[in-house]
């Protein structure tokens, strides 16, 4: 089994080619690309630039997630907006404190935005740009550097007479022994109209390298989502939370005939030696074999039409043939409605039964990736629904329409709904190339973001 | 006296007989005959006295790649307690929705939480009530709604007893985290700490500290403590804290916030606090600490003031303990005066903490339906303090958490104020008068 970091490297290779890497260091700016897809979402590249204003090393940053660059004073509110951003696969630019390898803060614009397949419209990557901002520069709104010259000082202990940013910093800092009591003053900054402006040429600099480098790849990304994600479809969000549960586990979608899978965790690609290609799409079946009791899948299979947990002992197949004995639970889990949206399966190798007192039974861990699958699921749907889908078809139908259908399609993910839905987008059944399970939507409309 | 009829929310599957009185002991329960040789799993925290955050360095030990033990621990144990039919009702097949706008508003369509009941008389104009060993308390828990003990480790190192912990641990301040029978989220419980000293609710550091300990120690953004004191709808007179996973951000998680500027005391303890901004109800952010029982002491001490003066307040843990929300209410008096609007009182919403938050459960379908990020504003504005009983209130809990400010009437309406709003925050500007003006 890889490690992640060669996984990781295996994975950006194959979309943007081998070429890449050289394209993306010759560009200046400080940025670094995460993918989603991976847990924890880490960084998967860092660019010269950005090792150098940070002070790390490559392979301290590849494969981390971002937040080893925030500290103590990093303002928890922009962080929770980075993560919103994520969650919801749009751009945001904040400035926010971080902190160097040697640990001292410095204050950055960070302008994030998602790369999107052009095949499926599915998040693969986020683009960072950051843009050190100069130190203690206080600017008013119109930008203007002279608005300190304003400032006009009465006389107090320490007379300060100057026009100098500096030293009137170092004024403030004073300690508290004076009569003019220290105040503490957030140390804030406020990007110039340049420096914005870089973080944004930035992202299209980086965006087109990336383009290009996946032309030749044949899997294509842009900077537009430009067509909507099939139904069924896990969204990048909803990814990284599962990517969190450590336990081995499988989502399958009950509605469709072969009940196939839509999701596997690491652990499941571990524990049964499969990679995740081959796993994604195949029928629930597919790891039961010649020796495995046909009662207990009929009573899977009962389970599962019945809307019920159950808890089963299974003889089961790995890739390579050899047989293990899993302890599967299996769970429904439910819709914004209350209809099932998919079922969970956890798999526990018999042989597994851990002899340490301290850690958690078998049983409770089963569940625990349960929990941690129902609790999960529910919102990311909210998540994608309102954010993603509702906003792309609020160009092109009416606003009562679109307050329609939203109430009718709360069970998005149902197949059924979501056959209706995009019944009802005329202009884009009309377009060529339109294919049912996704909606192409033209390339030109400005709107989308 | 002021009261208020209120069906009260059925949190454990034993508290609609606390009527027929206790019959005394043969079941498992948590009174001092059961618990001290009970069999409960218990985990014991590391107090850590660090900051929250750690230096940039190392990897804080929460937002850990992996979903942490707690995590794994209580939600299974919540699953558990699914299979076995412990609950009321299925939570997770109650109509809920994200509600469209600014700040994506969660409403929740669940009947079965308030069950016709008649309803029972509610003294609300009394935050600080003795506790009454007459009216359900968690003593008369069954053992089955409990999860875990969650105490502090004895030395100092994180560690999980799956059954029978040592004898040596201190069967009085057994603290225990227990389903909630009616719950409102997946993962729904209640924290009870020292539950054999039957408590009042009321807020002290000690138990303040573990509920802080217990968001710090879920170590997931999206898994929230919250705290209602009496007069501000909490049911039960026995001292809890309630905590579940909603995988969003809450509304007021998004609200925008100006930072409250504070002289550097002789003694900082580095808590930092913000206000509220353009939400319905007005409230404090609480941040920072250079320990965590610095910020935890700060609003324990906020909230001892405001019980002490008779205000009923709510109190949201998030963000994995980094950001503590306080939020003094009036509600429940205004409802008792006959002040509340009619068209507010129908819909039933009892605005405790959640609902505060912006988690709104609602008890009728057509209430369900038109549920709207106005209407929501609407219920949740009534709840607030009004701006000059709010600012009263805000310089006297900065005083109790330790902070000096300087009056800050003046300075309001300077342009030099700062509002960090998303996407550029401008620098915050709040300057005593006699050392610097701006023009």
């Amino acid at each position: 089994m890889e490690s992640q970091l060669a996984r990781i490297e295996q994975s950006f290779n194959a979309r943007y080619s081998l070429r890449v890497r050289e394209a993306l260091d010759e560009l200046h700016h400080n940025f670094t690309i995460t993918d989603p897809a991976f847990p924890d979402h880490p960084i998967v590249f860092a660019s010269r630039g950005f090792l150098k204003m940070s002070g790390f090393l490559r392979e301290e940053v590849v494969g981390n997630n971002g937040r080893i660059f925030q500290g103590p004073k990093t303002n928890r509110k922009t962080v929770m907006e980075i993560r919103e951003a994520i969650r919801e696969e749009r751009a945001v630019r904040v400035h926010i404190l971080n902190y160097r390898k040697d640990g001292t803060p410095f204050w950055m614009l960070f302008q994030m935005s998602p790369v999107f397949s052009k095949e499926d419209g599915s998040g693969v990557h986020f683009i960072g740009v950051h843009v050190p901002l100069r130190r203690n520069k206080k600017i008013t709104n119109d930008g203007a550097d002279a608005a300190w010259n304003e400032i006009a000082f009465r006389p107090c202990r320490r007379e300060v007479c100057s026009d100098s940013l500096v030293e009137l910093t170092r004024f403030l800092a004073l300690d508290t022994g004076t009569s003019c009591k220290g105040v503490e003053i957030e140390e804030s900054c406020e990007a110039s109209e340049l420096e914005k402006h870089r973080a944004a040429t930035a992202i299209n600099n980086i965006l087109s390298v990336l383009a290009r480098c996946s032309e030749s790849t044949g899997r294509m990304v842009c900077g537009k989502r430009c067509s909507l994600p099939a139904a069924g479809l896990i969204n990048s969000s909803l990814n990284i939370s599962l990517g969190r549960i450590k336990q081995s586990f499988v989502l399958i979608d009950p509605h469709l005939p072969n009940m196939p899978v839509v999701y596997a965790s690491d652990a499941f690609l571990k524990l049964t030696g499969y990679d995740r290609h081959e796993v994604l799409g195949r029928d629930w079946h597919f790891l039961n074999g010649v020796d495995t009791d046909s009662s207990v899948l009929h009573q899977i299979h009962e389970s599962i039409l019945v809307e019920q947990p159950c808890t089963v002992c299974i003889l089961n197949y790995r890739k390579d043939k050899s047989t293990f004995w899993n302890r599967l639970h299996m769970s429904p889990v439910r819709n914004a409605t209350g209809k099932i949206a998919y079922f969970v399966g956890v798999q526990m190798e018999e042989k597994c039964k851990s002899q340490d007192r301290r850690r958690l039974s078998p049983e409770i861990r089963q569940l625990g990736a349960v929990g941690a699958v129902k609790g999960n699921n529910l919102w990311h749907r909210w998540t994608f629904l309102y954010t993603q889908m509702v906003p792309v078809y609020e160009r092109y139908l009416e606003k009562s329409s679109v307050a329609d259908m939203v109430v009718g399609i709360m069970d998005y993910f149902d197949p059924g709904s979501y056959a209706r839905l995009t019944t009802r987008l005329n202009p884009f059944n009309s377009l060529p190339g339109t294919s049912s399970d996704s909606v192409r939507l033209s390339e030109v409309d400005q709107g989308l973001h | 006296m002021l009261t208020i009829k209120k069906v009260p929310t059925v949190v454990s599957n034993y508290q609609e007989n606390s009527e027929k009185g206790f019959e005394g002991c043969g079941r498992n329960c948590l009174g001092k005959c059961c618990l001290p040789v009970s069999k409960l799993p218990l985990y014991a925290f590391k107090e850590d006295n660090s900051n929250l955050i750690g230096n940039s360095v190392e990897k804080s030990s929460e937002e850990q790649p992996q979903i942490c033990f707690l995590h794994n621990l209580l939600l299974g144990q919540w699953e558990d307690r699914m299979s076995r039919g412990l609950f009321r009702y299925d939570v997770t097949a109650c109509d809920t929705k994200i509600i469209p706008g600014r700040y994506g508003f969660i409403a929740q369509l669940n009947k079965g939480r308030h069950l016709k009941k008649r309803p029972t008389e509610f003294r609300v104009d009394k935050v600080l009530q003795d506790f009454d060993e007459t009216k359900f308390n968690f003593t008369k828990v069954g053992q089955e709604e409990v999860l875990f003990r969650f105490e502090k480790s004895n030395d100092h190192k994180r560690r999980f007893f799956p059954t029978a912990p040592p004898v040596t641990a201190d069967s009085d301040s057994s603290s225990v985290v227990a389903i909630n029978v009616s719950p409102i989220e997946y993962g729904h419980v209640l924290l009870i700490p020292q539950v054999l000293n039957c408590l009042p609710q009321k807020i002290d550091h000690g138990s303040f500290l573990l509920a802080l300990h217990f968001a710090i120690e879920a170590a997931d953004p999206f898994f929230r403590v919250g705290y209602n004191s009496l007069g501000a709808f909490a049911t039960i007179n026995h001292l809890h804290f309630q905590a579940y996973f909603l995988a969003a951000s809450f509304p007021v998680e998004k609200a925008p916030t100006r930072r409250i500027m504070t002289m550097k005391g002789r003694e900082d303890k580095g808590v930092i606090i913000w206000e509220l901004l353009n939400y319905p109800v007005r409230g404090l952010v609480f941040e920072g600490g250079n320990t965590i029982q610095d910020l935890s002491d700060s609003v324990a001490s906020s909230c001892i003031f405001l019980q002490n003066n008779n205000i009923p307040f709510n109190v949201l843990i998030a963000d994995c303990g980094r950001r503590i929300f306080l939020f003094p209410q009036c509600y429940a008096e205004k409802q008792a005066r006959g002040e509340a609007i009619q068209e507010l009182l129908d819909t039933q919403v009892n605005p405790a903490v959640w609902e505060i938050s912006g988690h709104i459960v609602l008890k009728r379908q057509e209430d369900f339906d038109d549920a709207s990020e106005t209407c929501a504003w609407r219920i949740l504005a009534e709840v607030s303090l009004s701006n000059k009983r709010f600012n009263e209130v805000k310089a006297h809990i900065l005083e109790a958490a330790g902070f000096q400010t300087e009056t800050e009437e003046k300075n309001r309406d300077h342009e030099g104020e700062s509002i960090h709003d998303q996407p550029s925050p401008k620098a915050v500007a709040h300057l005593p008068q006699d050392c610097m003006v701006f023009h």
